[in-house]
């Protein structure tokens, strides 16, 4: 063989008892992800002449490890890369509902101008849109109501597939969040990445730029939080503890953005502290 | 008695069926340590239920390209000795990892089988290569991997017609893919797998 020079995935790693043991995994990673040969060869009895590995059997236990942390970290990385897709389908959410409203209102103020009980109101449409039109008019009337109809479930498929999404982008941020805020923080900021990288601070404040920048000209006071009002711990706890219970909320969705961007493994201990944390501020006021 | 040591065929839920040592990984039904193979869920498994000798052993290097969520290649791991499971998609792996848990030796790489060099400096040569790739070119993808066989190793393929061409009779497609494969391989044995998987052809063949 021309190139017996080739080496294994463990070639520079060292002596498995050498280099600290995060330091080496992270090593073994970057080798087994991206080294390359041009043929195989007997790699556990290379490493044990090499004196990388005592044995065989330690071999095969380190090749192990260092595997299955490769395709864990691998799989990790290719589905947080899924936060755009998250983006753009709570955008086309948004828009849909948004478009929904404004097309309700239109059609019960043009229905109005023919059918006294006309309403904005989505039992109203859907009973349109079942109806029979009997002139050139009403089949327009019935045939918008239709479309009202199936803007709404497509509405409803769209949140299906954000809340499957940001579960596996993003497993603690949606556990503590929801799948809709946690969507919106990640649209907001740009990507799980942009997200993980903020303040918690800024966190807060996702979502008020406007308010903010009121603020700054002089013209209002200063915004107590952004998108995380709809979270039911700001917005159900009452106003003068409000702007802590915002605080601990950015807090803790700043950490957990955190973990799924560089762990993503879910840890039930966040939202624990959370709920403690909420606890706490609910039960000043109670004394 | 052509099934590998470690494969048994016995009384599980009331029914004889193929059989490994293993933690469960999909639902199957157990009886002790015993769990069983459902053929209709692994082409290997319905190769081997066939009677077909595919020259496995217990103990067996193996290679095993198109693991998905590791169905297949957990039985493989549980009777084989070192077993690289190399499969491209992301999602699956993630329940792949899972399977690897219990079984410390199997080994997960996302890789794709069809660019050997990028696995070749963590994979030793085998004794076997088994593939259920499921995807166009599965004939190439045989030839590609032929590099990690040790000389009386064994291949053992599952070619699925639809994945090469679904407008042409599954017996075409075949013959057009042994043809391909006899360019590496010395075919030894070929196993339609109905009615567990439809117009599937299991291949057993050896380096030349
Ligand atoms: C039919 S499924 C395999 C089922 C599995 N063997 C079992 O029985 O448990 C085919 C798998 O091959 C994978 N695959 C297809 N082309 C591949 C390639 N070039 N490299 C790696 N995996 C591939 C697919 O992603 C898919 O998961």
């Amino acid at each position: 063989m021309t190139d017996a020079e080739e080496a294994g995935w463990f070639a520079g790693l060292g002596a498995t008892g050498d280099a600290d043991e995060t330091e080496w995994l992270k090593r073994a990673r970057e080798a087994i992800d991206s080294g390359t040969a041009s043929e195989p060869a007997n790699w556990p009895e290379r490493a044990v002449g090499a004196d990388v590995v005592p044995d065989a059997e330690t071999y095969y236990e380190r090749l192990h490890q260092a595997t299955v942390a490769t395709a864990g970290e691998l799989v990790r990385e290719r589905e947080q890369a899924d936060d755009q897709q998250l983006i753009h389908s709570i955008r086309a959410l948004d828009d849909c509902r948004r478009t929904h409203n404004e097309l309700t209102e239109r059609l019960a103020e043009w229905a109005g101008t023919r059918d006294r009980t006309a309403a904005v109101e989505a039992s109203y449409v859907r009973e349109l849109a079942d109806s029979e039109p009997t002139d050139p008019t009403e089949r327009r009337l019935v045939s918008l109501a239709e479309r009202i109809v199936e803007l709404d479930r497509e509405a409803d498929r769209l949140e299906e597939y954000v809340d499957r999404t940001a579960g596996t982008v993003a497993p603690n941020l949606t556990a503590l969040a929801g799948p809709v805020l946690a969507a919106r923080l990640i649209a907001l900021a740009g990507g799980l990445g942009e997200l993980a990288k903020l303040p918690s601070s800024t966190v807060q404040l996702l979502g008020a730029e406007d308010a903010l920048f009121a603020h700054l000209q002089g013209a209002a006071p200063s915004p107590k939080h952004g998108v995380i009002y709809t979270h039911e711990y700001v917005r159900g706890t009452r106003g003068e503890d409000r702007g802590s219970a915002a605080r601990a909320v950015a807090g803790k969705l700043t950490i957990a953005a955190r973990v799924d961007r560089y762990r993503g493994e879910y840890e039930p201990e966040i939202e624990a502290e959370l709920d403690e944390r909420i606890g706490r501020i609910r039960a000043r006021g109670d004394r | 008695m052509t099934l590998p040591e470690g494969v048994k065929r016995r009384e599980i839920a009331g029914e004889r069926q193929l059989a490994t040592c293993g933690e469960p990984v999909y639902g199957e039904p157990t009886d002790g340590d015993w769990r069983a193979w459902d053929p209709s869920r692994s082409k290997l498994g319905a190769v081997l239920s066939a009677g077909v000798d595919t020259g496995l052993s217990s103990g067996d290097r193996v290679l095993y390209l198109g693991a998905a969520s590791g169905t297949t290649v957990g039985h493989v791991a549980d009777f084989a000795g070192p077993t690289y499971a190399v499969e491209f998609a992301p999602r699956p792996v993630r329940d792949l990892l899972d399977v690897a848990a219990d079984r410390p030796n199997l080994f997960p790489l996302l890789k794709d089988a069809r660019a050997p060099e990028t696995y070749a400096h963590v994979v030793e040569p085998v004794e076997a290569v088994i593939q259920d790739v499921a995807t166009r070119g599965q004939a190439e993808v045989a030839l590609a991997n032929r590099q990690f066989l040790e000389p009386e190793g064994r291949l053992i393929a599952a070619i699925k017609a639809r994945s090469e061409d679904v407008t042409r009779e599954p017996a075409a497609v075949f013959e057009d893919a042994l043809e391909r494969l006899r360019e590496g391989y010395e075919v030894l044995a070929t196993e339609r797998l109905e009615p567990y998987h439809e117009d599937h052809l299991g291949v057993i063949a050896r380096p030349r």
